[in-house]
């Protein structure tokens, strides 16, 4: 049948769709221009730069302590994850050692970020796909994480915790007790979570075969972290370059089979299993000594470039310093996983239903104001 | 056709054993706080926004003017003036003002305060309508705090 707007326009007619800036899919402040052909989004373009802050500029213009706040306004989910490779890179440039007391408990408290990470970053994907219970469950166990680095760091999301040389405030007993306490209460909930959301069939329907990403295409665009892994490639920065005393754990990398976005989904859900294994032997490995060797004077690099490259919950995160004998930085890039987990978008959803576009890009769990920065 | 009708059994199940998970949290208790009307305890540790620490000896604060705290700050929100007085050893604080609009809450501040004058409050509920009732002037502050 000829419909009336077929007559008016011809039958290719397409029109412009803008979702975005305030779309509540597009977690933050991202744009994205599509060219739809009825339901069908034909072409995809994602528009940046809304909540741009120029995070790479202000560093230049502070000393190497002031960027620390910042570190935690990138990805505002995984602070701690970002203040873990802001503070590793000085270490490495300036040599500074740092107590193994303290090493233990930045890898107890990152990993606790990541799983928080995790659960908002499923939490609000099922969302996406129209379930709103799960995400209610995932906060329910989240504030008990945000509840404990409350009690240590003092702040429950952009966590300022993590110095050159070590960490601020050193852990107790009664973080340690609330900690596995965690650990028990989580594998118990995660389940539920199989329950309520991996085995059900309207989830299922809605994810599988969505947004398949290959090896071959996650390889072109650079993509890292549970997205990469969700395609097969077994790749984790805190295995194939493990940093802080992460070579001393023994954990798995959970990856995927097809890459789609189940798989994507049940990759996140078995890193939380896989990251309360590794709280759980630094809390039993966890040495005695000093939290913090202070440095004694204004920190001062030597001229030229250092990288340094953790596994943030969305991926590799590098930063990169070049330094000019000064007590601030001359160019400080940062690689966030979001900007390239975002990048196969265009490729990844052309032909695609609206709907199953939201369930393609919330899948990646992007965090904008970490892509723009 | 058979796999629609294994589908229509094993979906419906599925979703019954969902709605046994939503049926358990219905009957467990209530996690849920109403929080204008009743609050949870936080934790002395919050890191809300600084303020002078009265000392018990003197009664009065103990920040001795080094500036050190208002070099630090990587948002320029703290502004310290001190003076020299007649037959008082070192400088007077006339003035310490945080703008905390400005504050990213980053702590080096009170790191870098060798008298440790400032420390964290556990404020957490702060509202306004303008920008200037976020501009506290901390000396008034701790003279308030009798």
């Amino acid at each position: 049948m000829v419909t009336k707007l077929e007559k008016i326009a011809g039958p290719k007619h397409r029109f412009l769709l803008n979702m975005g800036p305030q779309h509540p899919s597009t977690h933050g402040v991202l744009r994205i221009v599509l060219e739809m052909d009825g339901e069908y989004a034909m072409a995809i373009d994602p528009v940046l730069g809304y909540g741009h802050r120029m995070h790479e500029k202000m560093a230049e213009g502070r000393p190497y302590n002031g960027f620390y706040p910042n570190t935690g306004r990138m990805d505002y989910l995984g602070a701690i994850l970002f203040s873990h490779g802001y503070v590793g890179l000085l270490e490495r440039m300036s040599g500074a050692e740092v107590p193994e007391r303290a090493e233990f408990i930045r890898v107890i408290t990152a990993e606790l970020n990541r799983i928080s990470s995790h659960l908002v970053g499923i939490g609000a994907y099922v969302l996406d796909l129209g379930a709103f219970t799960p995400i209610l469950y995932a906060f329910d166990d989240r504030e008990m994480i945000l509840d404990m680095l409350e009690a240590i760091t003092g702040s429950r999301l952009t966590y300022c915790y993590f110095r050159v040389g070590g960490v601020t405030k050193d852990i107790d007993d009664t973080f340690i007790r609330r900690a596995r306490a965690f650990i028990d209460r989580m594998r118990s909930r995660l389940p539920m979570y199989k329950d309520l959301v991996t085995d059900n069939l309207i989830f299922l329907k809605r994810t599988k075969g969505i947004g398949i990403i290959d090896r071959d295409m996650a390889a072109r665009y650079g993509i890292t972290g549970p997205v990469l892994r969700g395609s097969g490639i077994s790749y984790d920065v805190r295995k194939s370059e493990p940093y802080s005393v992460y070579d001393r754990f023994d954990f798995d990398i959970p990856v995927g089979e097809n890459g789609d976005s189940f798989d994507r989904y049940v990759v996140r859900m078995e890193e939380i299993a896989q990251s309360l294994r590794i709280i759980e032997q630094a809390l039993d490995a966890l040495p005695d000594g000093p939290v913090m060797v202070k440095p004694k004077k204004k920190l001062k690099l030597a001229a030229g470039g250092c990288n340094y490259t953790v596994e943030a919950a969305r991926g590799s995160l590098s930063y990169y310093l070049v330094g000019d004998g000064s007590d601030t930085p001359y160019r400080l890039k940062i690689r966030v996983p979001s900007y390239s987990n975002l990048s196969p978008l265009p490729e990844l959803c052309k032909g695609m239903l609206l709907s199953d576009l939201v369930t393609a890009m919330g899948s990646l769990d992007l965090v904008i104001p970490e892509i723009d920065r | 056709m058979s796999g629609y009708f294994s589908e229509l059994i094993t979906g419906s199940k599925s979703l019954l054993v969902g709605l046994g998970v939503t049926f358990k949290a219905l009957i467990s208790p209530v996690v849920t706080v109403q929080y204008p009307r009743e609050k949870i305890d936080v934790t002395s540790a919050v890191r809300g926004h600084i303020d002078l620490v009265k000392d018990e000896a003197t009664g009065t604060h103990r920040c001795m003017v080094c500036l050190s705290c208002m070099k630090v700050c990587p948002c320029q929100c703290i502004t310290v003036q001190g003076e020299k007085r007649e037959g008082v050893k070192g400088k007077v604080l006339t003035l310490f003002a945080l703008d905390f609009t400005k504050c990213s809450l980053c702590g080096l501040c009170v790191e870098s305060c060798k008298p440790k004058a400032i420390d964290f409050s556990n404020e957490y509920e702060l509202a306004g309508f303008t920008r200037d009732e976020f501009v506290f002037d901390l000396l008034k502050r701790v003279k308030e705090r009798a």
